[in-house]
Order: structure tokens, then sequence, then C-alpha cells
């Protein structure tokens, strides 16, 4: 016991590296300035006669078109942003772990039908597929537009779940416990899915930026939530408030950068989750350059150690 | 063998793709008819006798059973009629998409390409000096992907457009300077207006490339072959290139099929913001105008190029790596 539980401190200190602090740090901001900073800033779509105008003390970050403040309607739009994400990353993550898993596990037919399915969803273009379905229903629920950016989002984690899970398979303590007469789904759940973790976390963390890009772009268009603010339906009506031409940064800036700095973020976790799956993939820092070098003179060194030997 | 497997594969994609695009407006709550008719009611009361003319306009009064009407609508695909568009009316809207089609094909193919080229020599580079400056900017152009391509549009215009006024804010051509034609000043006008929606592209696309090429690097890197190579005292450059980053290029030729749906995607939404005069701009108007038969034509157009894109590359894949054929 004592030494699993050291085992995983040392993991969680693999872990804490300075890439994955700066970016839980950028999503831990991002995610408490989306379920506090609702409480206490004014009606986000309480209409004023101030209308475009930049930063001040009232407004912090000045208003649109119609007078509403911009940062009531960042924060907000960044509670509906992270909602949907969430949403749409535990679906997709459903998604990929049961045809993905399951498929790689059980083998024969239903992996071929699993992967071929997994493979026309994935080679079938997402964003004009959600265009379709959208602008034919009309009452876009929250729930609605999550279900649909994760029909389109799930296939490239199932297929890197099911070729992880096509080699676990095959290790000797799956067989053992294949032999001993274990269940399939306990296999899966206590031998498998444990494995599995790493993948499926960076695969998590990978769906919550498609999805929260998808969704802005969705709703960039005019058919994202209804109802819901969002990052992306701040940027479309920005967009057509003409700020752009009117020059006003402060309306358009923001719901873009909070959607590059939460991805920066993720991306940054998704690098350090990586780099334990994959160590070699790190950045090599200073003292591993050294050893290079010391490894190189070494090889030197063994190389001409082998010329003698073969001489 | 394998080609017949790939080309089994294309066409139940294929077939799922045409399958889905007449299933959804039928499975879906809501029919075109009534979001028509919805629009109409906001411009004042609709005679009963409009939805009648509605649905015999979109092709929706018979009541065949689904089964037959599944059957007339792939008959009618195969002889190239995708229907009649509400937005251009009276254009069929193969002619429209022919209009449209020329523009995204050049904008998103000359944009790949250019991204590709330059993600697989700096990935060769970044993952050949490990740890050097040029692999301390990797993480950086992944951050690139997180900004959403649209956002950095709307940036680009902001800054260089409006406030510096270099570049046109919007549309694909002058149309009061020149006329579509293949000569010198309509294309050098097209490529004025065409590079900043490119240049959106390339940026926001470039990170994954590099990153995928640069880690097949690291990992072909310690294979025994480079090894040897080494060994051989063989030129490191040479080693770089013809040892190293011809395989590990390979990942990133076959990955071609995720990334190239990513793009197509993203230009949609980027045509949309400088009003390109590509498919993905004329989708948004046939969104905008609910012109469902020009938006499940822009899709099974988009759909079918999407596919054709990914077999070529399949079928080159075989030629680059021997093994794939081996295997069978």
């Amino acid at each position: 016991m004592a030494q699993t539980s050291s085992g995983r401190l040392a993991g969680l200190r693999r872990l804490l590296t300075p890439t994955f602090v700066i970016g839980a740090g950028l999503v831990i901001v991002i995610t408490l300035f989306g379920l506090i900073a609702p409480f206490f800033v004014a009606d986000p779509l309480a209409v004023d006669n101030a209308g475009m105008h930049g930063p001040t003390a009232q407004n912090v970050l000045g208003t649109t078109q119609t007078g509403q403040d911009v940062l009531a309607q960042l924060a907000w739009a960044t509670r509906g942003s992270l909602m949907v994400g969430v949403i749409v990353a535990v679906l997709a993550l459903f998604l990929s772990a049961f045809f993905g898993i399951l498929g790689g596990y059980l083998g024969g037919w239903l992996d071929e039908v699993f992967s071929l399915f997994t493979n026309v969803v994935l080679i079938l273009p997402g964003l004009p597929l959600m265009i379709v379905i959208g602008s034919y229903v009309q009452q876009r629920g929250l729930l609605l537009i999550s279900i649909i950016l994760a029909i389109t989002s799930w296939a490239a984690a199932a297929r890197v779940l099911r070729s992880q899970t096509l080699s676990i398979r095959n290790r000797d303590y799956v067989q053992a416990a294949r032999i001993a007469g274990e269940k399939a789904h306990r296999i899966i759940a206590v031998e498998i899915l444990p494995n599995l973790l790493p993948v499926m976390s960076s695969g998590f963390v990978f769906a919550l930026i498609t999805a929260i890009l998808g969704e802005a772009g969705l709703s960039f268009i005019g058919i994202g939530v209804v109802g819901t603010q969002t990052w992306g339906s701040m940027l479309f009506y920005a967009q057509n408030g003409q700020a752009l031409t009117l020059g006003a940064w402060w309306w358009f800036v923001p719901p873009g950068l909070m959607i590059a700095l939460l991805g920066c973020g993720l991306s940054l976790i998704n690098f350090s989750i990586d780099g334990i799956i994959n160590p070699r993939l790190r950045t090599a820092p200073k003292q591993v350059k050294k050893a290079e070098k010391a490894e190189q003179v070494d090889k030197a060194d063994d190389s001409a150690e082998q010329e003698e030997v073969m001489a | 063998m394998h080609i017949l497997r790939k080309l089994g594969f294309y066409l139940v994609a294929l077939w799922a793709a045409v399958t889905l695009n007449f299933f959804i407006p039928r499975m879906l709550p809501g029919s075109p008819v009534d979001a028509v008719l919805a629009k109409l009611a906001l411009r004042g009361p609709v005679d009963p006798g409009t939805r009648r003319s509605i649905e015999i306009m979109l092709g929706a009064d018979d009541d065949k059973p689904l089964l037959q009407e599944y059957f007339s609508y792939l008959g009618s695909l195969f002889s190239g009629d995708l229907g009649i568009s509400v937005t251009y009316f009276p254009m069929p809207v193969t002619q429209i998409i022919g209009q449209s089609l020329p523009w995204t094909l050049v904008l998103v193919g000359l944009a790949t390409t250019i991204t590709f080229v330059i993600g697989m020599v700096l990935g060769t580079i970044a993952g050949w000096k490990r740890g050097s400056w040029l692999d301390s900017l990797i993480p950086a152009t992944t951050i690139m992907q997180a900004v959403p391509y649209f956002w950095l549009a709307l940036l680009f215009i902001y800054v260089l457009s409006v406030n510096m006024d270099l570049f046109p804010i919007s549309g694909g051509y002058d149309p009061s300077l020149v006329r579509p034609a293949f000569d010198y000043p309509f294309v050098s006008n097209a490529v004025y207006y065409g590079f900043l929606p490119a240049l959106t592209i390339v940026l926001s696309s470039l990170g994954g490339w590099l990153l995928g090429m640069r880690n097949m690097m690291v990992s072909t890197l310690s294979e025994d072959y480079i090894l040897t190579a080494e060994a051989k005292g063989l030129n490191p450059r040479r080693i770089m290139v013809m040892y190293a980053a011809r395989n590990a290029m390979l990942p990133s030729v076959s990955g071609f099929a995720i990334s190239l749906g990513f793009v197509v995607s993203g230009s949609i939404v980027v045509e949309t913001v400088f009003s390109y005069p590509g498919i993905g701009y004329t989708m948004l108007q046939a969104v905008n105008n609910n012109d469902y038969s020009l938006m499940q034509g822009l899709f099974l157009v988009i759909t079918v190029s999407v596919l054709a894109a990914n077999l070529v590359v399949d079928l080159l894949y075989g030629i680059i790596d021997p093994r794939t054929r081996a295997r069978g």
C-alpha cells in the first residue's frame, strides 16, 4: 500500500511541470470567472443609451451597440461556453469509449462494424453536417447543440482508444484474467480501463477544446444555442453590429481572447499528459542536452571501441 | 485487394453522406415548408393556399412512401439534379455550386498545400534539433490552433484592413475593376483579395502539422536504422531528410483525412467573415434564407470533395509506403 501511494505521489510530481501549472492555472481562473462573475455583474441584456463606447470606470470593457455591458456579457458567455464544452466532452468521451474500447476488446465482426462506423463519422466534415442539422431545428436548446457537437466529434478519440485497447488486450495479465474466467465487462473495467486513463484524459481535454471551438463557429454563423449566451454568440453580434468597421475592439477582442486563453491552457495540460504517456516527446531541458552531448562523445568512443574489436 | 478495400470504404462513406442528407430533413422536427411559412408569417398574414404552393415548390407535395422517395432521390442525384435554389430563384443548385466551388477549391487547396509544406519542413528541423529555439516555438503554434479561425480573421481585418488599409475587407475580387477571366489583371486581383483568408487558414492550421511531424521525427530518430546510418558516417543532412523525415512523414500523410475536414470546416467560417464568394459563404446564404435544397446540395458537394481528396491521398499512400500494399 505504502508503495503504491508513494508511486502515485511520484506520478503527481511528474505531472506538476511548469507547463502543467500554467495551463491548469489558466483553466481554473477562467472557470472561476464563469462560475462566480455572473453573480456580480449587471444585467447583460439591459439596454442603455450610452452605446458603443470604449472602456470606462462604469463599463470596464465598454458597451455594445445597444449599450449593453460587455463585461457582463462576457461573464455569462463564459459560463455558457464552458457548459457546452463540458457536456460535449463528457458525451464524446462516453461515445468514444463505447465504440473504441468495446470494439477493440471484443473484436470480430463487431469490431469491423464499429471501426467502419467510426471511420465514416471521422471522414465526414463536421461543421457542414452540424449546419445542416442545426438549420432544420428551430428550437436549438443547449442540450440539442451539445448532442450535435458530440455526435460529430467523438470519432478520432475512439480510433485512438481502439488501437490502445488492441495492444493491451494481448498482454499477459489480461490473458491471465481471461483464463481465470473473469467476465468481459469486469476485464474491461478493472484490467483495461485504468491503463487507458491517461489517453482518455488527454482525449477529454482535446474534446473540450474542439467542442468550445465548434460551438463558437456554429454560433458565429448564427445557428448556435438560442437563449444562452456564449463566446461565439457574442462574436456573432459583434460582427453584425459593425464592431469591426467602427473600431469597437473592446467588443470582439475579449470573447476570442477567452477562447484562445482557455484553448491555450487546455493544450498546455495536454502537453504535460502527453509527456507522461510518451516521455520521449518532452522538450529536452538543458541537462538532457548536456547528457546527449556526452552520449554523442560516448557514441564516438563506442564506435572507436567497436572498430578496435572489429580489427 | 488493398485498393478494392479502400474503394469499398469510400463507397460506404459516400452512401452514408447521401443517406444522411436524405434522412436528416425527414427525421428532425420541423419541415422546410414550416420554416418558409414561419418566415413569411413574419411579414404578414399568410394565405392558406400558400402552404400548398410552397410544398409544390420544395417537392414535398407527393405522399409517396419513404423508401420510394429515397430511391427517386438517389436517381435524381445520379442525373445531377439537386433541385432549385430559393435564394437565387430560379437558378438550379448545381449552377450556383459550379460558380462558388472554384473559389473554395483554390483557396483551401493552396492554403492546405502551403501549410503542409511549411509544417513538414519546420517539423523536421524542430525534431532533428530537439531543444533548439525552433523546438521551443512548437507550443506557441499549437496555441494558435486553439485560436478560432474566424476570430483570427476578425483581428486581421481590424488591424490590416480597417486600421492600416492594406487589404480589402471583403469579397473575392473587385467587380468594379476586373471581370472573372483567366488573365493577369483578374488573377492578381483575386490573389490580393484571397491573401488574408489564406493567411488565416495557414496560420491556424499550421500547428497540428508541425507538432505531428516534430513528434514523429523524435520517435523515428531513435530507430535502429538511424543509428546505422550515423554509424556509416553519412552526411547528417542526408540522414535527416532521406532517412528520418521520409519515414516520419507517413502518419502526417495518412492523418490528412482528419485535418482536411477541420480545414474545410474552418474555411467555411473564414469565408463568411470575408464574404468570400466560395462554398462556405454560399452555405451561410442558404441557411439565412431557409434554402434547403441549396444547403443539402452544398453539404453533398463538400462531403464528396473531402472524400475524393482523401481517396487520392490514400491511393498515393500505397505508393509512398509499400508496407500497406504488402499487408493487403
